[in-house]
């Protein structure tokens, strides 16, 4: 499927895991993330996949845990009300070490908080979310075709480090439309030698398990964890920047928001504000590396999110007090306007800026 | 002959096996494992109907009937 | 070697249980391991573990196992099933464990009629929490969190689970039985692999409710324990089959 067709981005995320050669999902409707648990329900039939609504968003993240453990690829989807339900399988499925991917398609909370676009899960995404040390992976699309590329990505990442992989995107890219192009994927499936699909000739049983009742174990699997995470981090960290060398403003914003950002850089650059961007793409591990080096050009940075302002605080953690970090958000819904943004820029500027 | 065979180590001396043998030859011994259980053992093997109701009964699989 | 007439089935790894002097679920994995190896089915059989007591039965089973987190079980096994439909997929559970907190987990795995098979241990207490109220506990019955015993008009009455699923045109096949005596081992044993079979058939869910005694957290002897399962536990639990697929004989 070379050609590009026009797509809605929950949609776009079904197709891509059935790409990825994802057949088994196990999902339970809510809204902004509906139509991906339909388009799977019509899409899996007809590739000899399996579609099954969950009775609940924590039935269908223990049966990602019982086909993951298989060895399959597998999927399943919400939006935050009902990602707050899963946390507790994540957790196992972190523990054990089994790839999946979760598709986390946010809106504003907390509670049942409303149906409108939200980015206040980034702390329950990034910071574990469920019980234990652990870490998921984190991605962080902008566009329906990076929702493509990045669930396909997943899947491979979820395999490459037996590791619950989220897709953490927002409900206006769920029901953005753009045009997309599904570039077939070259990976090689991985032999998962560590599945318990039946022993089938093998001489010792495989066992998926997340309890180690002794302190030694239990402490040595955490290191064990602790390694691969700091493995993760060393070669998955992605993001991408835009006239952040000579900026002195620098936004940060992920998502929807960095699209709305970008309107709101680009505005500034006409007026001859240097201001720059950076969009992290991988939300964990968070690429600290960027704010790092401007920190030692740039006069101050802006955060930008539909949150009360939760990424901000890995982004003054990377910049470590060097610099400044502003924060504008908007919550609840509520989508602040390029010129919103425009506006906290040339304040920031104003009292930050040391100009 | 069949005959018990008591994995003594394994035996929590619940008592289980000695209330179904129909022979009662079946009892508790006057001693105690490693674990500080006093185990199961036969009183008689010549008595051995070997019915293997003993070994049924016990949650620890701590007996085999051998031929 | 001598020949044997009784010995550990294959499908049961030869290591010591943690399981307390005289707790039944020592027997209900001997038997459910017997049944693997007389349906010579152990390499392609996965079984799913609970929380509670036999929360290690990982250890036990001599085949592919999974460890659930608490009441999840039958989420998990559907979608082992589901993405290894030639397999024989298994969980066991206790009462807390599917009656309480794995309640809508276990109804809808049968309401879809998937393909597993339950043994569902009722010992009508919190074993490894020592000796909390269950949802199967009985009106009266002393735990430490019914310490002036069960009580129906706060506590409610306890729950019969297979009478209960039975209701569903999901589940082919719910039975309940006991292991305090030899005659019910014996059709404990039937159960369990009439309820294997009719998952290897292709039937839908099925599920063996098992009696099962506490002695430690009952506070008696084993043998008291067994005599109490029979005079207390049957009456409110009778034993039986409450449902089967078309020609399979009571």
């Amino acid at each position: 499927m070379a050609e590009k067709i026009l797509m809605k981005g929950n949609e776009a995320i079904g197709e891509a895991a059935i790409v990825a050669g994802c057949r088994r999902y196990f999902g339970y409707p809510i809204t902004p993330q509906t139509e991906l648990t339909e388009y799977m329900a019509k899409r899996m039939p007809q590739v000899g996949g399996v579609f099954l609504q969950a009775e609940s968003e924590v039935a269908a993240i223990n049966m990602v845990y019982g086909a993951a453990g298989t060895g399959v690829r597998v999927m399943t989807s919400s939006s935050s009300p009902g990602i707050s339900l899963k946390q507790e399988g994540i957790s196992y499925i972190a523990g054990a070490e089994l790839p999946c991917v979760i598709v986390n398609i946010m809106r504003g909370g907390p509670g049942l908080g409303g149906i409108q676009p939200g980015q206040a899960d980034y702390f329950q995404a990034t910071k574990g979310g469920g019980h234990g040390d652990y870490r998921n992976i984190v991605l962080a699309p902008n566009s329906v075709q990076e929702i493509v590329d990045m669930t396909i990505q997943a899947f491979d990442l979820a395999d490459q480090y037996r590791n619950p992989v989220m897709l953490l995107g927002d409900g206006a890219l769920g029901q953005m439309m753009e045009p997309v192009e599904f570039k077939a994927t070259d990976t090689v499936p991985s032999i998962k030698a560590w599945a318990a699909n039946g022993m089938r000739g093998r001489t010792q049983p495989n066992i998926i398990n997340s309890l180690h009742l002794q302190p030694e174990k239990l402490e040595q699997h955490n290191i064990h964890l602790q390694q691969k995470y700091a493995a993760i981090q060393k070669n998955e960290t992605r993001w991408e920047e835009l006239y952040t060398e000579d900026a002195d403003l620098i936004l940060v914003a992920y998502g929807i928001t960095s699209r709305i950002a970008r309107s709101a850089m680009e505005k500034a650059r006409s007026e001859s504000y240097k201001v720059g961007l950076i969009r992290p793409q991988t939300l964990w591990p968070f690429p600290a590396a960027p704010f790092a080096k401007y920190a030692k050009t740039a006069k101050a940075f802006l955060a930008v999110e539909l949150s009360a302002g939760q990424m901000v605080e890995d982004v003054r953690l990377a910049v470590n007090g060097v610099r400044p970090v502003a924060f504008y958000g908007r919550t609840g819904g509520m989508i602040p306007s390029p010129k919103a943004v425009y506006e906290q820029i040339v304040k920031t500027l104003k009292e930050r800026g040391g100009n | 002959m069949p005959k018990p065979v008591f994995n003594e180590e394994r035996c929590k001396g619940c008592e289980l096996c000695t209330a179904v043998c129909p022979k009662k030859i079946v009892v508790i011994a006057n001693r105690f494992n490693s674990k500080g259980y006093k185990p199961a053992t036969c009183s008689d093997d010549a008595k051995c109907i070997g019915c293997a109701l003993c070994a049924k009964a016990c949650p620890d699989v701590v007996i085999e009937i051998h031929k | 070697m001598a020949e044997k007439l009784f010995s550990r089935p294959q499908s049961l790894k030869d290591v010591a249980f943690h399981y307390c002097p005289g707790c039944h679920h020592g027997i209900i994995h001997r038997l459910v391991a017997e049944v693997i190896d007389e349906l010579d089915v152990r390499d392609k059989t996965i079984g799913v573990a609970p929380v509670g007591c036999s929360v290690l039965a990982y250890e036990y089973f001599n085949c592919d196992m999974f460890e659930a987190a608490h009441g999840r079980a039958p989420a998990v096994a559907t979608g082992i099933k589901r993405s290894q439909p030639d397999t024989v997929v298994f969980t066991y559970q206790g009462d807390g464990d599917l009656a309480a907190i794995g309640c809508a987990e276990i109804v809808h795995a049968a309401a879809r009629g998937e393909k597993i098979t339950t043994i569902f241990v009722n010992n009508a207490i919190y074993g490894m929490t020592g000796g909390q109220m269950a949802p199967t506990s009985l009106i009266e019955q002393v735990t430490n969190t019914s310490p002036y015993g069960r009580n129906a008009d706060s506590a409610g009455m306890p729950i019969r689970m297979s009478e209960m699923l039975a209701t569903l045109d999901g589940a082919s096949f719910i039975a309940r039985v006991a292991v305090n005596n030899p005659a019910n081992m014996a059709k404990a044993k039937a159960a369990i692999k009439k309820a294997f079979e009719i998952q290897i058939n292709g039937h839908g869910f099925s599920m063996v409710e098992i009696l099962s005694t506490c002695p430690t957290n009952w506070g008696m002897s084993p043998l008291e324990a067994a005599a109490w399962l029979e005079q207390k536990m049957i009456p409110y639990y009778p034993l039986g089959q409450f449902k089967a697929p078309e020609g399979v004989a009571k």
